[in-house]
């Protein structure tokens, strides 16, 4: 049964489109057959992230407004079999959201693909609140840092009151997906801890992602990152919160420090 | 113990158990503030138009303030009103 998952975060720059792309990669390459869809309108830049900027020739909003069909807006991709793009619109106004038009986009979607994966635009405004309108899940992207943490408390009060499921008295299932993540920082005290966020948040964990060049190197040529360096430390790790996601019992993995030549004496002499 | 000891070396406090703390105090508020009716916004309309029954002001000159304390906090109202309104009162009557 295809299932209906939003990435949002409430904040901004955290890493929602990057996640979107690298657990929509991810489940492909186990074999599902995956969307990803843009609702950042006027600021799109999932396209970008996934290789596609080249190929957009129509959008969510033309088949929102029926102007296009889905099967012409959908863009394949070129490396996995499975995997499909629903770009944004990058020029019309995002009230073109209309609930009604969404909802019969994400039901089309639904009878297409195991997964559809909403990338969610910043803030709680519009396109926000359609991305997670129908969703069965939500990933929340959240920085170790304090205004991160607040906006995911807000983003999961919406999740909580505002969705259709939410309406309806269902739940939508939610899971806290850490990014950028760095471990020495948090050695040294500097970052709020794994167990702070969801002590807070009070939300289960998918998945630790380190801090890494690899994503911006992913995102730099236009590749999903669990695609463009597999073997690295992000693409492990998104990997495995693809599997949590398909309810796959797999061990978390709390990314470590690797220690300098002065760490590594200053820790001796401290011993 | 080494961690404690490196953090001496190096002179810097821990902030993160700063931020913890102050992430819980501020977000037990807000989720109680959730769903809730701006008391803000209601105190400001009911003050508005308890004063304009009696004295002509500025809907826009009116403004309501409240300032959160340790042990108490403050409810600021501060509403200007134009020197001429007695003799408007008057002028009307």
């Amino acid at each position: 049964m295809a299932k209906v998952l939003v990435v949002t975060s409430g904040k901004g720059g955290v890493g929602k489109t990057t996640t979107t792309a690298a657990l929509g990669a991810a489940l492909a390459q186990r074999g599902d057959k995956v969307v990803v869809v843009d609702f950042d309108v006027g600021l799109r830049n999932l396209d970008l992230v996934m290789g596609a900027e080249r190929r957009v020739v129509f959008d969510l909003i033309n088949v929102v407004q029926g102007v296009a069909k889905l099967p012409q807006a959908l863009i394949k991709d070129k490396r996995l079999e499975n995997l499909w793009l629903l770009p944004a619109s990058q020029t019309r106004d995002k009230d073109a959201l209309t609930e009604e038009g969404v909802g019969k986009v994400i039901a089309d979607l639904r009878s297409r693909f195991d997964w559809v994966i909403c990338d969610s635009p910043a803030g709680i405004e519009r396109g926000a609140s359609m991305a997670m309108r129908f969703a069965d899940e939500a990933v929340i992207v959240t920085n170790p840092e304090v205004s991160s943490v607040r906006d995911s408390d807000r983003i999961i009060g919406m999740l909580d009151s505002k969705t259709v499921r939410a309406e309806k008295g269902e739940r939508v299932e939610k899971h806290i997906l850490i990014t950028r993540y760095d471990p020495s920082r948090a050695a040294r005290g500097e970052m709020l801890t794994i167990d702070d966020i969801l002590e807070i948040l009070a939300t289960p964990l998918l998945g630790i992602i380190p801090e890494s060049q690899d994503v911006l190197k992913a995102s730099n040529v236009g590749t999903p990152v669990t695609l463009s360096n597999a073997d690295g430390a992000p693409a492990r790790a998104y990997m495995d919160a693809a599997k949590r996601l398909c309810g796959e019992n797999v061990t978390m993995h709390v990314p470590a420090e690797r220690r300098g030549l002065m760490d590594r004496l200053l820790r001796r002499r401290a011993a | 113990m080494s961690m404690g000891l490196l953090r001496l070396l190096r002179g810097n406090k821990a902030s993160a158990p700063v931020a913890r703390e102050r992430l819980q105090i501020l977000l037990a508020h807000e989720r109680g503030m959730r769903g809730q009716p701006d008391l803000l916004g209601v105190l400001r309309e009911e003050i508005l138009a308890v004063v304009s029954k009696h004295v002509t002001l500025d809907p826009t000159k009116v403004i309501v303030r409240l300032e959160r304390g340790d042990e108490v906090s403050t409810l600021e109202v501060d509403i200007e009103v134009p020197n001429d309104f007695e003799r408007k009162k008057a002028a009307v009557a």
